[in-house]
């Protein structure tokens, strides 16, 4: 199918693309990929009055570290960012999980900012921000504010960015030295979007598990972090039989979406055997670093 | 939603046209461009009949605004052969029979161009790779695979001998 009409503006600065954000009154949609809004809009499922491009601003297609945060532009495509060794170094989750995401053509134009905004339920990326306690860096008519991920996602493809706002900057906290990851993810065919997927982060000393944290998407309306996971393992021995136990546990309390494709109880058994495993990865990684 | 003047390079040569915004870039250069041989399968970027290169990147015209492409390069699966002198990626894909119907061809064509501009020296999983956002409905992917590291060795060899 074919896009419905729509007005189209090529924003020159990020001032000029939020008050004309601001000026559409909640008509208007950022085109920044493309890659989930276009189809949306193919499909019909989204008609937005008004586009306003913002490929063509200079400036925010940066990958850089700024103290101890590793802040990635709006501008950002997912290949330039899966690719970039600063990410390898200052967020290896992060880079462990777009071997996960899409494929090349689509990681060419897509960017990471479009894909949080976008929040599909089953998006690799909104778990990593949730796991790595990053913060959306959000910019509106009245100036910025910072948004912490947990308050981002707030549902079924939906955020806490308002119609004016244009979400700038995403800044992900640099992973401490001795911090092991792991990232487990079951989908149809590879770049498909997750059944489930999870994510962990793990610091060890002394043999015990002294900080976690753990987040998993596909599972329900929005990413979500495991707080009850990462609680029942603070001070325990990270091997095999704790993370068995501690993930069925978690995975039996947690509500499920349950669809014709992928019956809640699979999901359920996913979050658990993933989890597991994420874990397990993440408690090596930890360990090996030790050294 | 009045027509916009754009400005681009199509396939080497610069070119202009006016162009509404809501028309896509698959249909663009179908109709507008008169270049038929970007294929437009499913039509919301699942099947990668229609990709194209974008400034030197593969991307999928279905998903791109012709709009967008204002002061861009735009290389098609034209800019390949021609039938009486076929690109080494081309003539590779004739050899190995990696097609069948031919509907899928012109995107395989264009990310196994995108892949070995970058690596001369595939392995086959890195061609799985480079392919695995495109699909062949008569399921042709052994020979499609094989095609493109046969043609990464015609292009070695092409290079060796201009050297």
């Amino acid at each position: 199918m074919k896009p419905a009409p729509f007005d189209y503006t090529r924003a020159a600065s990020v001032e000029a693309a939020i008050a004309l954000l601001a000026s559409a009154g909640g008509e208007a949609r950022v085109l920044a990929g493309g890659q989930s809004l276009v189809p949306m809009m193919n499909l019909r499922i989204a008609q937005p009055r008004h586009l306003v491009d913002v490929n063509r601003i200079p400036g925010h297609d940066y990958v850089r570290r700024e103290g101890d945060e590793l802040v990635i532009g709006f501008l950002a495509r997912h290949e330039h960012i899966r690719s970039s060794p600063l990410v390898l170094e200052a967020c290896p989750l992060m880079a462990a999980a777009y071997d996960f995401v899409a494929h090349g053509p689509v990681r060419n134009r897509g960017t990471l900012c479009g894909n949080l905004c976008h929040a599909d339920p089953a998006s690799e990326m909104p778990a990593v921000m949730l796991a790595t306690h990053a913060e959306m860096e959000v910019q509106g008519p009245a100036g910025s504010r910072r948004v912490p991920a947990g308050e981002f996602f707030v549902g079924l493809f939906e955020t806490a960015l308002r119609s004016d706002e244009l979400l700038v900057s995403v800044r992900i906290p640099v992973a401490p030295k001795r911090q092991g990851w792991g990232f487990h993810e079951v989908s149809t065919r590879k770049g498909d979007f997750a059944f489930v997927c999870v994510a962990a982060l793990l610091q060890v000393e002394s043999d015990r598990v002294v900080a976690a944290s753990i987040s998993a998407a596909g599972i329900g309306a929005r990413a979500v972090r495991l707080l009850g996971l990462e609680q029942s393992l603070a001070g325990q021995p990270p091997n095999e039989a704790t993370f068995r136990q501690a993930a069925e546990d978690a995975s039996a309390t947690v509500p499920f979406h349950d669809d014709a494709l992928v019956p809640g109880e699979y999901r359920r058994e996913l979050l658990s055997v993933l989890a597991r495993r994420a874990l397990l990865d993440a408690a090596a990684r930890a360990l090996s670093s030790d050294l | 939603m009045k027509p916009i003047e754009i400005a681009f390079t199509l396939n080497g040569k610069p070119r202009s046209a006016e162009v509404r915004p809501r028309v896509l870039l698959s249909d663009f250069l179908r109709h507008q461009m008169g270049l038929p041989g970007t294929h437009v399968g499913c039509e919301h970027g699942v099947c990668g009949s229609c990709t194209i290169l974008l400034d030197g990147r593969s991307a999928r015209s279905c998903l791109t605004f012709a709009v967008q492409i204002d002061g861009s390069e735009v290389e098609t699966v034209e800019s390949l052969g021609t039938a009486s002198a076929l690109h080494p990626i081309q003539k590779a894909f004739q050899e190995e029979h990696g097609l069948q119907c031919g509907f899928c061809t012109p995107g395989m064509l264009m990310v196994a161009r995108e892949l070995l501009e970058h690596h001369d020296t595939p392995s086959e999983e890195e061609v799985r790779e480079a392919i695995a956002g495109n699909l062949c409905r008569c399921t042709g992917y052994q020979n499609i695979v094989a095609a493109i590291l046969s043609a990464a060795a015609k292009l070695r060899a092409e290079k060796e001998t201009t050297v």
